[in-house]
């Protein structure tokens, strides 16, 4: 058969371009693919044999070859024999798999925390240090990065194939997933879960650097305010340190070290302070009332963004004292009350 | 008649066409006039009716996944606007899952033979199943005005709260269609049930019961207990939608996630409700073609009851990235490890029916073949979505839509046509054109394994499903697929047009062309009206071949 040149060379091309097999760019995916490869195995030989015993005994059994069957029941030891093997074998994948999903859905405690915010299309990523990327994630290779991720509207799904890892992200609830990049690049980033007109343009491009690289670009790319930072004038600006200020008649619980703190609340429960408890805490206060304290903080459902209940809540992570509340607390009432203190008369 | 005149590469026997006639009084003669038909209540019409309207949709359904291929022959969002694509993908999940699959097998072939395979003259209530296909027809309507109207664009899988506070589409029509078709399938479900336990003929025990019997009493199961708890979960959203009652809506204490719980609880069982009456038909296939009892009866049978059983806990592996606690991923994982092993059961004691066996590849028998090949596919790769850390990167992705598609399209409708192929001269007292239909058996295997098997590639490369555009590394297999889903399409046209053409021209059948055992076998075709002109006393094992050639000696002597 002859085939022209030009459409060989255009077929090469097209080969070539085309993808079979996705990069291995992260710390996990070695050990996604050796699971796939087994997987892989087990489906090939169960394949063959199924299609050899299909196609053998239609061969030696036809019926030009063998005009009488011969009748059998059954055989409870070939049937057990076929019920313990393959439950082996699931069972095999079970635990191998269950191993895989452990280690992917908890991160290591000294990775660093990005805030992934999604919402109908696009993805929005927040660095500690405040800066913010729209449909695009920037990564030091070699150290462990988890992301706390929400959606602001409906589901989404967060999916980097190259790092072999994805996870809801889900309206309401923070979601976690952690992944160890390996070589520098740039890799597709896709929302995978069905969320509308735009779905298929949900999608950016995580760039993973060398650590220098990323140093670079963290200092590049700041605005200057850091999350932390950001959380502290909008804890000012709402008004949360006119309670939260840890002064002795403060009629709202002192948010100082609170983070990672195991809190009684008023029904007698015991709750792990973590990011999930704080932002449902600003959210449904009603519902997460610290023993001791009356129930009379509003609820601030539909008056902070996710973006500053994130920034909110990392600036409460950071509180270690109150000093810098009670200033804060200090200046705005000073401002509305008078231009100057009584504490710059006295000298 | 005698068994020295057929040639030995085939079982079938058909009387001599010079004299043959189809028996004059038949259920088709019975009565005449449309309205005979749309106000019967014997069973048989009514699976004829069901097999016209589900035939209707199944096209429907496959022209929507024309366009869904069209569309991805390119990676760029250009042949129609990315919300008429979602518009098409939603309509095609809908359209085929609920208005074909559900009821393909059950409403059509169970329909018709579940009395006969019994030794009953109807199914326990005839009024209730005429109502079932009245609500079917609704469910039916209901979808095209959305259709019509200008469709839905949820996925077939609703979603909250993209599909209650974000789509401003017929969410609600779609909602209702499939609320009222879930009541056909209950209906549907309930007669089997009473059927089997009430009206089995004199000496029809549980366990000379054909196979298909035991699956398609499996599957009833699933459809009474499972539907309704769909159906109270589209009011649910109905109600979100329109009072806003806040069950799901997190701003309101809703929880998002209890929306998926509901709809999986019903549409993981759903799965099991489609495949469980195609195994029946396998089953039955399988042994008439290779002229032996199935190996394993009592195993084949009660797979089906445990496929059934384990089926309901299970739902949750569609969660497993979802943030559901990671002990609960645990149980659900290793619960869907066991659901598996029944279906493996199946498999190799269909295959060890063959041993020994003295086989004959008649259509019906190669689209068997084809179901076990497809089906051992689709389940070993459900073992990967099953296990949990590879479900993380599979899930979502297109290797989930090769997944269903094999066990579903490989699966189901390879079953379906098997059994379409092998009781239509049971239906029609016509028998099929055998080499053209052999024909549409190969190529909708191959066109279904181009169509499906790069899927699995895109899968594991990443690329996600429901995507209008997708980037363009991915089109090489992309076009496969599309390629594929041609031939394919050729595949299913054939089909409706050799049976379309047999039902005037194909050689008249006689009673039991395949020598088959089953009580359905053993009367005229098309049957009588009442089925049996006196109830059968059965006293011989299902697939007793040699009570079946004991009974046609006896035959031959009393008539020559």
């Amino acid at each position: 058969m002859h085939i022209s040149p030009v459409l060989w060379q255009f077929l090469i091309k097209w080969l070539h371009a085309s993808a079979l097999f996705p990069a291995e760019a992260s710390t996990i995916a070695p050990y996604m693919d050796a699971l796939y490869f087994f997987l892989l195995l087990l489906t090939v030989i169960g394949l063959i044999l199924v299609g050899s015993l299909i196609f053998g005994f239609s061969l030696r059994y036809r019926r030009s070859r063998n005009p009488v069957a011969t009748q059998v029941e059954g055989s409870t030891l070939m049937e057990a024999t076929w019920t313990i093997i393959p439950l082996a074998l699931f069972l095999v994948c079970f635990v191998w798999g269950a191993l895989l999903y452990f280690r992917i859905y908890n991160p290591p405690a000294n990775s660093m925390n990005i805030y992934i915010v999604g919402k109908q299309w696009m993805w929005k990523a927040e660095h500690p240090g405040g800066q913010h990327e729209i449909n695009s994630l920037h990564v030091p290779i070699g150290r462990p990065i988890q992301l706390t991720m929400i959606s602001q509207d409906v589901f989404h799904s967060f999916s980097i194939p190259d790092f072999r890892v994805k996870r809801e992200v889900i309206p309401g609830r923070y979601t976690t997933v952690w992944f160890n990049a390996t070589d520098p690049g740039t890799y597709h980033l896709f929302c995978t879960q069905y969320c509308g007109t735009q779905h298929s343009g949900m999608i950016g491009e995580v760039t993973a650097m060398t650590p220098e690289d990323y140093e670079k670009w963290t200092q590049q790319s700041t605005s200057g305010m850091s999350l932390a930072q950001n959380g502290e004038r909008l804890f000012a600006s709402m008004g949360c340190n006119a309670c939260h200020n840890g002064t002795a008649t403060a009629r709202g619980p002192n948010l100082a070290g609170v983070y990672g703190s195991k809190l009684t609340l008023t029904n007698g429960s015991q709750v792990l302070v973590n990011e999930a408890y704080l932002r449902d805490a600003i959210l449904n206060p009603s519902q997460h009332v610290t023993a001791g304290y009356a129930p009379i903080m509003p609820t601030y459902q539909g008056q902070i963004s996710e973006d500053g209940l994130i920034d909110l809540v990392e600036y409460i992570k950071t509180l270690q004292t109150n000093y810098r509340v009670q200033q804060t607390q200090v200046t705005s009432q000073s401002n509305q009350a008078a231009p100057v203190t009584p504490e710059m008369v006295k000298p | 008649m005698s068994t020295h005149a057929v040639p030995l590469d085939t079982i079938v026997l058909l009387p001599d066409q010079a004299t043959a006639t189809i028996p004059k009084k038949n259920y088709i003669t019975a009565e005449h006039g449309l309205l005979s038909w749309l106000l019967t209540g014997d069973h048989k019409r009514i699976a004829m009716l069901y097999l016209i309207s589900i035939t209707f949709f199944f096209f429907i359904g496959g022209a929507f996944a024309g366009m869904i291929r069209l569309e991805l022959l390119t990676p760029q969002p250009d042949l129609v606007s990315s919300d008429t694509y979602n518009k098409f993908f939603t309509m095609h999940g809908i359209i085929m899952i609920f208005l074909f699959l559900v009821p393909s097998v059950p409403a059509t072939l169970g329909n018709f033979l579940m009395p006969i395979m019994l030794g009953a003259k109807d199914l326990a209530f005839p009024k209730i199943n005429l109502l079932s296909w009245y609500l079917y027809l609704v469910g039916g309507a209901l979808t095209l005005a959305a259709l019509i109207l200008g469709g839905v664009d949820t996925g077939w899988t609703f979603t909250t709260p993209l599909s209650t506070h974000y789509l401003n589409t017929h969410v609600i029509t779609a909602g209702m269609a499939i609320f009222v078709a879930g009541f056909s399938s209950i209906f549907t479900g309930l007669n089997f049930i009473v059927t089997i336990h009430r009206m089995r003929a004199p000496g029809m025990t549980w366990f000379r019961m054909p196979l298909f019997c035991w699956s398609h009493y499996a599957a009833s199961i699933l459809m009474v207990l499972g539907t309704p708890v769909l159906a109270i979960t589209l009011v649910l959203v109905v109600l979100e939608r329109t009072v806003g009652i806040g069950v799901f809506d997190p701003t309101k204490g809703g929880d998002p996630l209890l929306f998926q719980h509901l709809f999986w609880f019903y549409s993981h069982p759903a799965v099991y409700i489609m495949i469980l009456p195609g195994m029946g038909v396998i089953s039955e296939v399988i042994s008439t073609f290779s002229r032996k009892r199935v190996f394993g009866y009592t195993a084949v049978a009660f797979s089906s009851v445990a496929i059934a059983l384990f089926g309901f806990f299970v739902w949750a592996h569609h969660m497993f990235i979802m943030g559901v606690s990671n002990y609960s991923a645990l149980v659900f994982s290793l619960l869907t490890m066991l659901v598996a092993v029944p279906s493996a059961i199946k498999i190799f004691n269909w295959a060890f029916t063959l041993h020994k066996g003295s086989i004959t590849f008649e259509t019906p028998m190669l689209y068997a073949f084809g179901f076990m090949g497809l089906f051992t596919i689709g389940g070993l790769t459900g073992v990967f979505l099953g296990s949990l850390g590879m479900d993380i990167h599979l899930t979502e992705t297109y290797f989930i839509v090769a997944h269903f598609h094999f066990v579903m399209v490989g699966g189901m409708l390879m079953a379906f046509l098997a059994g379409v192929h092998f009781w239509w001269p049971k239906m029609t007292g016509r028998m099929y054109p055998e080499s053209l239909s052999k024909l549409a058996a190969v190529t909708t295997f191959i066109g279904f394994n181009l169509t499906f098997l790069p899927q699995f590639i895109l899968g594991y490369l990443g690329m996600p499903r429901r995507y209008h555009a997708y980037p363009q590394e991915f089109q090489v297999l992309n076009v496969l697929s599309t390629a594929g889903a041609t031939v394919l399409g050729i595949g299913y046209m054939l089909p409706l047009l050799y049976l379309g053409w047999s039902l005037k021209y194909g050689a008249i059948a006689g009673d039991n062309p395949w020598q088959a055992t089953g009580l359905e076998w053993q009367i005229q075709s098309p049957p009588l009206t009442e089925n049996f002109t006196e109830i059968p006393i059965v006293d011989y094992e299902a697939y007793d071949y040699e009570w079946l050639e004991k009974k046609q000696k006896e035959q031959v002597t009393t008539v020559g």
